[in-house]
């Protein structure tokens, strides 16, 4: 089985956000897999290991994305891809990283593609639907479970908390939601073998696209911190009483109740 | 510049979801003095329609058909495309749902548009139509706009006022006829997990846990007090990790983004990854036994002591208040 997967390196989780001219600071920072893809890597193993295939591994973005790449094939996956759009793009959107993605897979064989359902960092979640949209491929966005039997895959799917078991087949591509599985770290070996798998680095005139046909619709015009929150208020005295002064502001000053 | 807007009302249990209004007023900011159409899709819901007319929009297309009582993105796209076809709106605007997540992109994809997801407040500045939305999980915003072709965007729940409904207003309901065919993906099950409670994207009230809630039995005092206020339970990534609740009440970085009116978080430490998804809460309550915790720098109250004691102790106060107020 061909199995693809769309990482995204973003900023850990962990990091504080501060602005530098008009720009997210990323000095210092401290990079990951987007913790979503992560899952989609670890699911992508799994089901090469229970049916056979290869896993690759494909971003689209700068040379420092290869730090996460390698990261992925220490976890298991067998091949990476950078599509680096460093020289060519000095801003794309979602529908620029989509049609990227898309024309590159259009021209491999492809049964299942995993995706993260949302970046932590641009928080949109339209790569991997509107990918399978290119490749006229159906899509299951936020799974939490993968079986797949022959041609027919179930899926169940997270809903705002409930769950759905849908019924498909391959080709096919998801977008995982957390509690679709543990991620593994990646094991020394795994490491030392990592730096031994391809990692092919393609610009957009390998794979024959122009920068025009993948220019941004959307522009950022402006990015802000949000207005600090002042410290609020820790009440005192015995409990009983904080607890009737709670309520009363709550309804009073906050007037939220 | 007046524009046609199209708006998608979500139904959900044979009623609207609050969110169909709030797009409904977005729609009538994007569409500057233009007309907003309203698209409802599923089984049976044209009876819906005048209840969007009196929220505000101007007339609506019903897409019915029995293979759309259930959402299916191949379903639903062919059922608003057939309907953005008809009507060529020049802005399109769905609830970031997870029904609104799923299908935007396929749709903005097949139109070959940008989309600018999760806004959280829209504005006509310079002659451009400007969203705000949050990055990096609320950490930081954004101001967008759309750079050429249908301005499509998702707006998220709770966020956008709804204009005031109106009975008196009196707009058309026409039907539209769509041949829907080759779903790929079929829904053979639906576990209801959340139904018992109200949906965490669109609470107003949110009690939510963390590792203090020690045990899954923990979480039943938050369980009484949301059920008092009318809220929803949720949890911290600590509580989730260590098998308390469901990933799927999981609030923070990764897990949901929310932003109720209310929020009491009861032995939350406040870790980064999880301020980050709600910090933008507009009142925060922090319950926590350690004074250093982290959480008390975000809250507007917070009192030091244990949950187990305080918690109950709210549920009993609150129950009051509804007795003397009914």
């Amino acid at each position: 089985m061909n199995i693809y997967v769309l990482l995204k390196r973003t900023f850990d989780t962990e990091e504080k956000i501060s602005i530098q001219n008009g720009q997210i600071a990323e000095d210092g920072a401290e990079f990951i897999i987007n913790p979503y893809d992560e899952y989609a890597v670890e699911e992508a193993i799994q089901v090469r290991d229970a049916h056979g295939g290869e896993v690759t591994v494909v971003t689209v973005g700068g040379e420092e994305s290869e730090k996460q790449l390698r990261t992925a094939l220490a976890m298991g996956a067998d091949k990476a891809v950078l599509i680096n759009t460093e020289d060519d793009l000095d801003h794309g959107d979602q529908f620029t990283t989509a049609k990227i993605l898309a024309h590159y897979l259009k021209e491999q064989e492809v049964d299942l593609i995993l995706a993260g359902n949302v970046a932590i960092d641009g928080g949109s979640g339209q790569v991997g639907p509107r990918v399978a949209e290119q490749l006229d491929i159906p899509y299951v966005t936020t799974i939490t479970k993968l079986e797949i039997d022959g041609g027919t895959v179930t899926v169940t799917r997270d809903v705002e908390g409930d769950s759905e078991v849908i019924e498909t087949s391959l080709p096919l591509l998801v977008t995982a939601q957390q509690g679709l599985n543990e991620p593994r770290y990646p094991s020394l070996p795994g490491i030392m073998k990592a730096k031994k798998k391809p990692l092919d680095e393609v610009e957009l005139d390998d794979i024959d696209l122009d920068e025009d046909e993948v220019e941004a619709k959307t522009k950022t015009i402006e990015i802000y911190l949000p207005p600090k929150k002042e410290a609020g208020k820790v009440l005192e005295g015995e409990l009983d009483a904080q607890v009737s002064e709670l309520v009363s502001l709550l309804r009073n000053e906050a007037k939220v109740i | 510049m007046a524009r046609k807007v199209l708006v998608l009302g979500e139904v959900r249990d044979g009623s609207l979801r609050n969110v169909s209004f709030e797009a409904i007023a977005a729609g009538k900011t994007v569409s500057e003095g233009g007309e907003v159409v309203a698209v409802l899709i599923g089984k049976s819901v044209s009876a819906l329609g005048e209840e969007m007319i009196q929220y505000g929009a101007d007339k609506v297309v019903v897409v019915e058909d029995d293979k759309l009582e259930q959402y299916t993105s191949d379903g639903y796209s062919q059922a608003v495309l057939a309907v953005i076809d008809q009507e060529k709106p020049e802005g399109i605007i769905f609830g970031h749902t997870a029904l609104g997540k799923d299908l935007s992109p396929k749709v903005a994809s097949k139109l070959s548009t940008g989309l600018i997801s999760d806004a959280t407040d829209l504005e006509e500045a310079g002659g451009n139509l400007v969203f705000t939305r949050p990055i990096y999980s609320g950490k930081a915003f954004e101001k967008k706009i759309v750079t050429g072709g249908v301005i499509f965007a998702t707006i998220r729940p709770n966020n956008i006022e709804p204009l005031a409904k109106d009975e008196s207003r009196t707009g058309e309901v026409s039907s539209l006829s769509v041949d829907i065919k080759d779903l790929r993906t079929i829904i053979k099950e639906v576990v209801r997990k959340a139904s018992e409670g109200v949906d965490l994207s669109e609470a107003k009230v949110i009690i939510a846990g963390g590792r203090g809630v020690k045990s899954e039995d923990g979480f039943n005092p938050l369980k009484e007090l949301a059920d008092v206020l009318g809220g929803a339970v949720g949890a911290s990534r600590g509580a989730c990790d260590a098998d308390y609740c469901d990933y799927s009440l999981q609030i923070g970085q990764t897990g949901k983004v929310v932003t109720p009116d209310l929020y009491i978080a009861c032995g939350i430490s406040g870790a980064i990854q999880h301020l980050a998804g709600m910090s933008n809460s507009k009142v925060i309550v922090a319950i926590n036994k350690d004074p250093e915790a982290n959480i008390f720098n975000v809250a507007d109250y917070g009192i030091v002591g244990d949950l187990f004691e305080v918690v109950p102790m709210l549920t009993e106060e609150f129950k009051k208040l509804k007795v003397s107020s009914s």
